[in-house]
């Protein structure tokens, strides 16, 4: 998901001038951008030391951490925005880190793959796991270890307490508001503790 | 090659210790490689660790193993480049490779120093290595960076001089030194003090070198700098065999000879150290180790203490690192975070323990050539 469009739009959702804590930041691609474009500042976790490298290669914070590990290192509420983009679904624990990210930011934002996205249905109906473009893994060596949907996603965030603000689908890096958990291959949601 | 100058300044005006006591007359050992830029942006200072000098990089002339302790991270071309940036490295007070130090006469006694060299802090020398930029016109440093102490005392600059640094990079280190790490300076300072050669301090005047307690010093230190899995991958139990080369499978049934591998290694250790490093300076550097603990000045809150940086920070400590683990460098990072300060921090997952800092690891050394050419653009923009 790593396409100029859709880290455009991802991007929009954050404010100007944001104070941005990027979990999984990858090579620092986004946090670069959101700086560039949209006066933020802050910093990316990662574990990947290739990452890490490319980060400061960029010139954007980066901390290096096992998100598994929690973040004990962050305050609470002293981030505007706390970013999770194709970051739970390789978390063993989805869940506390998904409580973190609400502590944390005062708005979280996670987009993970939505495996309910109608060409994922009709593949496992047809008595294979989905290999997508979403989805490039085959089953036994996908590095995703959470497998949920849009629908899912939601009822885990209500289930933690957290006040959803806003629920869409990504797909080709445009929203989809329109039945998100059918038409779009990434769940998107916007929420606050 | 590189090759080194070693240089001197000598300083008339008394420079006051943490302690109360001060010193003056004193002179400072240091080296600089590359070229100071026009308006003075380019300076690195590069602080030293327990055993180490003002010789970071490059060679002696004609002495082609005399390379810096920190040549590999040093130097034309290297991460920190010093066809970019002017890199000086000084010795601290209290040392023992041309500062002055407790081998030194006092000259409102005019007698060796000894055991009278006044305790130094790393704050201390922090406050010796500014008044050299002084002299040399440097106001501000593009960086200071250090490993182990010299991290502290890179730590301990953003603070002293929060104005006069403007990237700081702390490898390996720790906010202060914990309880265990105390304890093993504790037992290699009665290692010394206990020496019968010793003579309180004033060994000099008896023309004996108290070379014993200097060598189990030295051994308990390279425990601590090892990890378990290096220590073990390179000595493992092996036996030590009179004719190298060979190995040796019978026991000797010997208490005090040298049975293991790793025995005949920290007894090597150890007599070279002996032969080169003073012994009150061992003393004086582990005190300065112990007393580092810049949140003490506000009731143990590093958050607080950290507040007066302003610096931007690259951190970085290795996994196997038992001496200064990767949970001390993390205290320093959330100080920093809580601060809101401008930091990067790294965890190289190296097997080498503490001395891991001073080691090629390509994604440790790509981390820092990689901050540095950060650096060096921001100094051209």
């Amino acid at each position: 998901m790593s396409d100029r469009l859709t880290l455009e739009t991802i991007a929009s959702l954050v404010p100007q001038g944001a104070r941005v804590l990027d979990l999984g930041c990858g090579d620092g691609a986004l946090l670069a951008h959101l700086q560039a474009t949209r006066g933020c500042s802050g910093y990316g976790i990662e574990i990947a030391d290739d990452n890490v490298l490319a980060c400061v290669q960029r010139g954007v914070n980066v901390i290096q951490l096992n998100l598994d590990e929690g973040l004990a290192l962050f305050e609470d509420q002293s981030f505007d925005v706390v970013l999770q983009i194709d970051t739970l679904q390789h978390l063993r624990n989805a869940e506390t880190v998904l409580r973190e990210t609400a502590r944390v930011g005062r708005m979280g934002i996670v987009a993970f793959p939505n495996f309910a996205h109608w060409p994922n249905r009709l593949s496992v109906l047809g008595g294979r796991m989905p290999v997508t473009r979403r989805l490039p893994y085959q089953w036994y060596d996908t590095p995703n270890i959470r497998v949920g949907t849009h629908a899912d996603l939601e009822v885990l965030a209500q289930r933690n307490g957290l006040q959803i603000l806003d629920s869409f689908g990504l797909h080709n890096g445009r929203l989809r508001r329109f039945l998100p958990n059918l038409l779009a291959s990434t769940a998107v949601l916007k929420f606050s503790r | 090659m590189l090759i080194a100058q070693p240089q001197a300044m000598t300083f008339d005006a008394t420079l006051p210790l943490q302690s109360g006591a001060s010193i003056r007359g004193y002179t400072l050992a240091y080296e600089t490689y590359g070229r100071l830029n026009a308006d003075k942006s380019n300076a690195v200072l590069i602080c030293h660790a327990l055993n180490a000098s003002h010789h970071v990089a490059g060679v002696y002339e004609g002495q082609p193993k005399s390379e810096g302790w920190w040549d590999n991270m040093i130097g034309p071309g290297k991460p920190v480049d010093t066809d970019k940036f002017f890199v000086i490295g000084v010795n601290n007070l209290g040392s023992c490779f041309g500062s002055t130090g407790p081998m030194h006469v006092n000259p409102d006694t005019g007698k060796v120093y000894g055991a009278d060299f006044p305790v130094v802090t790393v704050e201390d020398w922090v406050n010796a290595q500014a008044r050299l930029l002084d002299v040399m016109g440097i106001q501000t440093l593009a960086a200071v960076m250090g490993g182990s102490l010299g991290g502290m005392q890179a730590l301990s600059w953003t603070l002293q001089y929060p104005g006069r640094v403007r990237h700081a990079v702390v490898v390996a280190s720790a906010p202060n030194l914990n309880a265990e790490n105390i304890a093993f300076n504790e037992v290699a300072r009665r290692a010394i003090v206990t020496d019968p050669d010793f003579h309180g301090g004033h060994f000099y005047e008896h023309g004996v070198i108290p070379k014993r307690g200097l060598r189990i010093a030295r051994m308990i230190g390279h425990i601590t700098y090892l990890s378990d899995d290096v220590m073990n991958e390179k000595f493992g139990r092996e036996l030590r065999s009179a004719v190298a080369g060979t190995v040796r499978e019978a026991y000797q049934y010997s208490t005090q000879d040298i049975e293991f591998q790793i025995e005949s290694y920290l007894r090597y250790q150890g007599d070279k150290f002996s032969e080169y490093f003073d012994a009150n300076t061992y003393l004086l550097i582990t005190r300065a180790l112990d007393y580092f603990d810049p949140a003490r000045r506000h009731d143990g809150d590093l958050t607080r203490a950290l507040a007066a940086a302003r610096c931007k920070f690259l951190l970085v400590s290795f996994s196997t690192d038992w001496r200064f683990s990767p949970k001390r460098s993390r205290e320093i990072v959330k100080a920093l975070l809580d601060n809101r300060r401008e930091l990067s921090y790294a965890e190289i997952d190296a097997p080498h323990g503490h001395d891991a800092f001073l080691l090629d690891d390509a994604r440790y050394m790509k981390l820092v050539r990689s901050y540095f050419q950060g650096i060096e653009r921001e100094l051209v923009s």
